[in-house]
């Protein structure tokens, strides 16, 4: 990429005592992407959150946001940033319309500019029905989306978002998402989830850390390479058959095992996992198919998130 | 300071979304007016000042000024707003600044709506109306340091309660440093100007002489350089917050 990363992540550590929550984490993100920044519970996501937006403070390294660094320039940096905490916090006493008419105030927006930058943000987030309700009362969908109005309300270079669909019903989370995807080629973001399908829905990059390292980074997809799922292919055929497919396909020096599965009504599918990852649906398809083998379903399988995201996190213990 | 402008309004508007103002000022004025009746023999003493008045305030202050200021930053702090304020583009000194001055403001507030009692002396007699508005800035004055305390206090704590209690025990250290309790206890052993520095730092010594009608520089001084001293330490512990 030629031009300059918007958010560049400089070896961050952060230690709390004997705790080591984040233990140099060094990224970059360029105008464009949507990074997915995965991690089992406590794996130091939210603390590396807070670092880059400035309200901790790194033990070592820093964030540059936009060029300005977050430790020796803060205000400018905050500026650039649009962020939603870990679990939306917003005031209980106010109404969304007050809490963003506050947000947009301290974002240096006046009069009829603040107006519309509310009304923008209300209008994304679709807060409209619940304006002049206390945030205390709202639903933890709607406070979801009040912490997301907030943090685009400014327009902002960088969006940072801990987990922005967390609580969120199916609906909710599709129109997070859709909103997400329609700002990004704008932006800078970053997301944490633990929820993989999210990773695949909208991200272009994803970051596995685990203990406070990061373990892996790259596409969505390079990381379903690393399933052993990538590239498998299933076939639904009838039990008796699958001795002799096992048999013929078990000759072709593409396949390393099989999993066998029993189905309803005489029914079984046959997975078969490739040596190495190599495309081999044509070659057993065709192989099946000469032998006259009863075929009702065959498809290649694609890799797992879950299992890889697993693999990776376990391991490194 | 456009910021702690709307960090004020914020907050200052925080009191009111809640029923905490509304106790508060009933609370503080029907206690105002005990006193002064009651405990202070306003009528008995028969004079038309508001030395009755004024001489309970550090009393009143000192537990009712606490449960203003226990909010500030422990409150933030449990509910997690905290992050979200502290991660928009505002330096610590506006949050600090706007934070208590909305406090204070509040404090300005039920001082204001003692103005019945300002009335009745006025009904009564002809009391020197300089000496009470004297009066009624130096109440205002110790007020900002009562606040000051505990806008300090609050920043370390997450539990409002600990945020209430230890800033009533401080400033009731500071309130009574100048009574014969305390300096007994150092005169026994302390250098004479250790005895005469914990005199000097009563709230006590310094509102009395204004609330008599005297505004004297050296009051001021004391007041608005405790006030400042507390605020440097609230903001220092805000930024210490941001190291874990």
């Amino acid at each position: 990429m030629s031009a300059p990363p918007m958010l560049e992540i400089r070896g961050l550590k952060k230690y709390f005592g004997p705790i080591r929550a984040v233990e140099d984490v060094s990224f970059q993100v360029a105008k464009g992407e949507v990074l997915g920044f995965l991690g089992p519970n406590g794996a130091g996501k939210s603390t590396t959150m807070k670092m880059i937006t400035g309200f901790l403070a790194p033990t070592a390294g820093t964030a540059i946001v936009c060029g300005h660094d977050v430790e020796t320039d803060p205000i400018a940096a905050k500026k650039r940033i649009g962020y939603l905490p870990e679990g939306a916090p917003a005031y209980p006493d106010m109404t969304p319309a007050a809490f963003l008419d506050f947000v947009g105030a301290i974002r240096g927006f006046d009069g009829a500019e603040r107006a519309d930058r509310v009304a923008l943000a209300v209008d994304r987030a679709q807060l409209a029905g619940v304006l002049h309700q206390p945030i205390d009362t709202l639903s933890k969908g709607f406070k979801r989306r009040v912490g997301l109005a907030q943090a685009l309300l400014h327009d902002p270079d960088v969006l940072i978002l801990d987990e922005p669909t967390d609580g969120l019903d199916p609906n909710q989370k599709h129109e997070v998402r859709e909103l997400i995807r329609r700002i990004s080629p704008e932006k800078a973001i970053v997301i944490s989830t633990h929820i993989l399908e999210e990773v695949d829905a909208i991200c272009s990059r994803a970051i596995v850390i685990a203990r406070g390292r990061v373990l892996a980074d790259g596409t969505p997809e390079a990381l379903e390479k690393r399933s052993r799922w990538h590239h498998a292919v299933s076939v639904v055929t009838a039990a008796g058959e699958v001795p002799r497919l096992k048999a013929l396909w078990n000759a072709h020096p593409a396949v390393a095992e099989f999993e066998v599965a029993e189905g309803e009504e005489g029914l079984a599918m046959l997975t078969a996992f490739p040596r190495g990852g190599a495309p081999m649906l044509a070659e057993l398809g065709r192989i099946a198919r000469e032998a006259g083998v009863r075929i009702d379903e065959i498809r290649e399988e694609r890799g797992r998130l879950d299992e890889v995201f697993r693999d990776i996190t376990t391991k490194a213990a | 300071m456009r910021n702690v402008l709307f960090i004020f309004k914020r907050e200052l508007g925080g009191y009111f979304a809640t029923p905490v103002a509304y106790v508060f000022l009933v609370i503080f004025l029907v206690l105002a007016s005990v006193f002064t009746f009651y405990l202070g023999n306003f009528f008995e003493r028969g004079q038309a000042d508001l030395q009755a008045f004024f001489n309970f305030h550090p009393w009143l202050y000192l537990f009712l000024i606490p449960a203003i200021s226990m909010r500030l930053w422990s409150e933030e702090r449990r509910s997690g707003t905290i992050e979200l304020f502290l991660t928009l583009p505002i330096s610590i000194g506006q949050a600090v600044l706007g934070k208590f001055l909305a406090a204070w403001a509040f404090v300005g507030i039920a001082l204001v709506l003692t103005f019945p009692i300002w009335i009745t002396v006025n009904v009564l007699g002809e009391p020197d109306n300089g000496i009470v508005l004297a009066g009624y800035i130096g109440s205002l004055m110790m007020a900002a340091g009562y606040l000051a305390i505990g806008a300090c206090v609050s920043a370390i704590t997450k539990s409002q309660v600990i945020a209430f209690v230890v800033a009533a025990a401080a400033c009731f250290v500071f309130t009574v440093s100048g009574t014969p309790m305390v300096l007994a206890f150092f005169a026994g052993w302390a250098p004479q100007g250790v005895v005469e520095a914990i005199a000097g730092f009563s709230f006590l010594t310094h509102f009395a002489a204004i609330s008599r009608g005297v505004i004297d520089l050296r009051d001021v001084v004391y007041f608005v350089s405790l006030v400042a001293a507390f605020l440097f330490a609230n903001a220092a512990l805000v930024e210490l917050k941001k190291a874990g």
